[in-house]
């Protein structure tokens, strides 16, 4: 019996050994949902060999969560400047080798001054993607409930009860990230959106609970599709998620027609980083992979494809004129100034303001 | 007398009661008496095997009983806790009222037929998990199957709002834990002696009473087993509801969640932990000692 059970337990194996293929080179990249041509990755491995192993998330505290924990087993993450800046404070992540990265000089040096705020140096990151918080409607539902002058360029579209109670009955998504829609707040209040002061943030409390019954749903990817389907007619988001949604429903041919404004109040201008964890089990394959996004054009694929604009001054003749031109994408001058930055909480902000969202949500 | 075999046969459920109970539990309470902090892992003090007895002194005199004092001071812990059980406690008793006849048809109806209703019931089963309550997504939005056909067929006229809601909630667990519910009770209907159906009516019992008096007393153990199947895990659910619930759905999972993820406070999320597992523990313990002694007093 023993024998047997030996004899199976080694043609077990052996057969196991057999159909393990030869051990590929790979690259473990976490990204954003929607966030990437994927026709790049395929490239990618076309052009060095190396396999993509790509996962995405749609919250930077999830990926918070997972670099603070240790071994996350990835190679490239993305998280934003904001929480970028606190996870090098936690040691989170290894300097880049700029040697190894050849196409270095594409960076563009207007928003690497704006990412040194959160990485000091740029050190730690490169700047995949950029983009603003703002409102997406749906055109043609928002002028039927609210007529021709429906404040669209507004935060008062949002954060007026008024408002909000017309449109609850055709859907409002709000983004379920209380660091993107409190500045927000404070911002429509006139506040300093970067306040770490608890009475300025308790500020945006009665706001955000007069206009809570009328938001169906906080959540950070659903409303690209609940805008593009019909589902909801107004979403609180990100610039280039709203700008896929129009995107699919223009291809939908669904009469569904999108558009994405940048609240005349100003809005948070925010930046997505590439950075390579510390205990990264492929560090040399991300350097590539860092390298490869950096290309100009591949980067001006990506940006076409997903409607944000990209931190990479030489792809700029690649990109056609939709993204380009469009100021909803690369602002103009005026529109920039009017956008405004945040840094990261501490902990005990960070707890007060995580329990005042709780409290507007739920009630309690 | 000392015997290998029967220390063998001991050793093995308490091994696994130690390795995979108890010394996660260690850990989580071990996190829940220190301090969030920024580093890797996010919380202070943290046990540096190298540094012998010193280390562990070192670590004892940083435990606190600190995040515990904060979750009795802010009562949204209770009110997510309270909402939790209650939770539970309705999707125990929808799925008990669901999930006994079907347990009842599948131990009457005849032989060749129980395997393959068996079956049936875990059939489910071979599909991931999510992917089932995604498809009630589908099945339940304002565009979904169900609306589609209420409107179709003339009972309604606007879209119900069902999604996003704690009636979807109910729904998703109900369908999800269902075979939680009908498994035990059917382990105990099919041993069931049916002479003592007949006894019972031979005595004067109507159907019905021989059902309430016989089926369902005989039937107690796998009710209870049912129950707490579907019980203790529903107090700590999160995917159903945060797939299928509103904005406005308090669970313990989800409180546990932002403490984890939004607050990147793991030591109050291990707090919680601890606090949730001795609420559904210290019941569980009573309610046995309760059987037990009820049992010993019939004998």
């Amino acid at each position: 019996m023993k024998r047997k059970t030996s004899h199976i337990l080694a043609a077990a194996i052996a057969s196991m050994t057999l159909a393990l293929p030869a051990l590929a080179e790979e690259v473990k990249v976490y990204n954003w949902s929607d966030y990437i041509d994927e026709e790049l990755l395929t490239k990618f491995e076309a052009e060095t060999g190396i396999k993509v192993i790509y996962d995405v998330f749609d919250s930077n505290e999830v990926l918070e969560t997972k670099l603070l924990a240790g071994s996350t087993g990835y190679d490239v993450v993305v998280p934003s400047g904001t929480f970028m800046s606190r996870q090098i404070q936690a040691g989170a992540f290894q300097k880049i080798d700029k040697s190894k990265l050849s196409n270095f000089g594409n960076v563009w040096d207007d928003i690497a001054a704006r990412t040194a705020v959160y990485d000091p140096g740029n050190e730690y990151g490169i700047n995949y993607m950029w983009g603003t918080t703002g409102i997406g409607y749906n055109v043609n539902k928002v002028k039927e409930i609210l007529g021709d002058d429906a404040p669209v360029n507004s935060l008062a579209l949002v954060f007026e009860p008024g408002n909000m109670e017309k449109l609850a009955a055709c859907g409002v998504h709000f983004l379920d990230a209380p660091t993107e829609i409190v500045p927000a707040v404070l911002r429509y209040l006139g506040e300093d959106p970067d306040s770490k002061d608890k009475d300025v943030l308790a500020k945006a409390q009665p706001i955000l609970e007069a206009v809570r019954p009328h938001v169906r749903k906080f959540h950070s990817s659903e409303y690209i599709n609940a805008l593009a389907n019909g589902e909801i007619c107004v979403a609180f988001g990100w610039s280039g998620d709203i700008l896929q949604a129009r995107d699919r429903a223009a291809e939908a041919d669904n009469g569904i027609e999108i558009a994405y404004s940048i609240p005349s109040e100003g809005s948070l201008l925010w930046f997505d980083m590439m950075a390579i964890p510390v205990d990264a089990p492929n560090p040399e394959a991300a350097h590539k992979f860092l390298n490869f996004i950096l290309d100009a054009q591949n980067m001006a694929a990506a940006s076409n494809y997903v409607y944000y604009a990209n931190g990479n001054k030489a792809s700029q003749e690649f990109l056609v004129e939709d993204v380009i031109g469009d100021t909803a994408i690369y602002p103009d001058e005026a529109t920039v100034k009017n956008l405004y930055s945040t840094t990261s909480y501490d902990l005990k902000t960070q707890k007060f303001v995580t329990r005042m969202w709780t409290k507007i949500k739920t009630g309690s | 007398m000392f015997n290998p075999r029967r220390l063998f046969l001991i050793l093995v459920p308490y091994s696994w009661l130690f390795f995979l109970f108890l010394v996660p539990f260690g850990i989580v309470l071990k996190i829940s008496l220190s301090d969030a902090a920024l580093s890797i892992p996010p919380y202070t003090p943290q046990f540096d095997p190298e540094g012998g007895w010193a280390a562990i002194r070192e670590l004892f005199s940083g435990f606190d009983l600190e995040n515990f004092i904060w979750l009795s001071e802010d009562n949204l812990y209770w009110k997510a806790y309270l909402s939790s059980v209650w939770i539970a406690l309705v999707s125990v008793l929808l799925t008990l009222l669901v999930g006994y006849p079907i347990a009842y048809a599948m131990a009457r109806s005849s032989e060749e037929w129980r395997p393959t209703l068996l079956m049936l019931v875990i059939l489910p089963f071979w599909t991931s998990f999510l992917i089932r309550v995604y498809a009630w997504i589908g099945i339940l939005g304002s565009n979904g199957y169900l609306n589609q056909l209420l409107l179709w067929s003339g009972v309604i006229d606007e879209p119900l709002v069902i999604l996003n809601t704690n009636w979807a909630v109910y729904i998703g667990i109900v369908y999800t834990y269902l075979p939680f519910m009908v498994l035990p009770i059917y382990a105990t209907l099919e041993k069931l002696d049916g002479d003592l159906l007949e006894a019972a009516e031979d005595l004067g019992c109507s159907r019905f009473q021989a059902f309430w008096l016989v089926t369902v007393p005989l039937s107690r153990p796998g009710i209870i087993a049912g129950c707490f199947l579907v019980f203790i895990p529903v107090v700590g659910e999160f995917v159903i509801p945060s797939l299928l619930g509103g904005s406005k759905t308090l669970m313990i999972g989800k409180i546990l969640w932002d403490e984890f993820f939004s607050n990147r406070d793991w030591p109050v999320a291990s707090a919680v932990a601890v606090v949730l597992l001795l609420i559904l523990i210290i019941p569980i313990i009573l309610f046995q000692r309760q059987q037990q002694r009820a049992q010993e007093a019939e004998q």
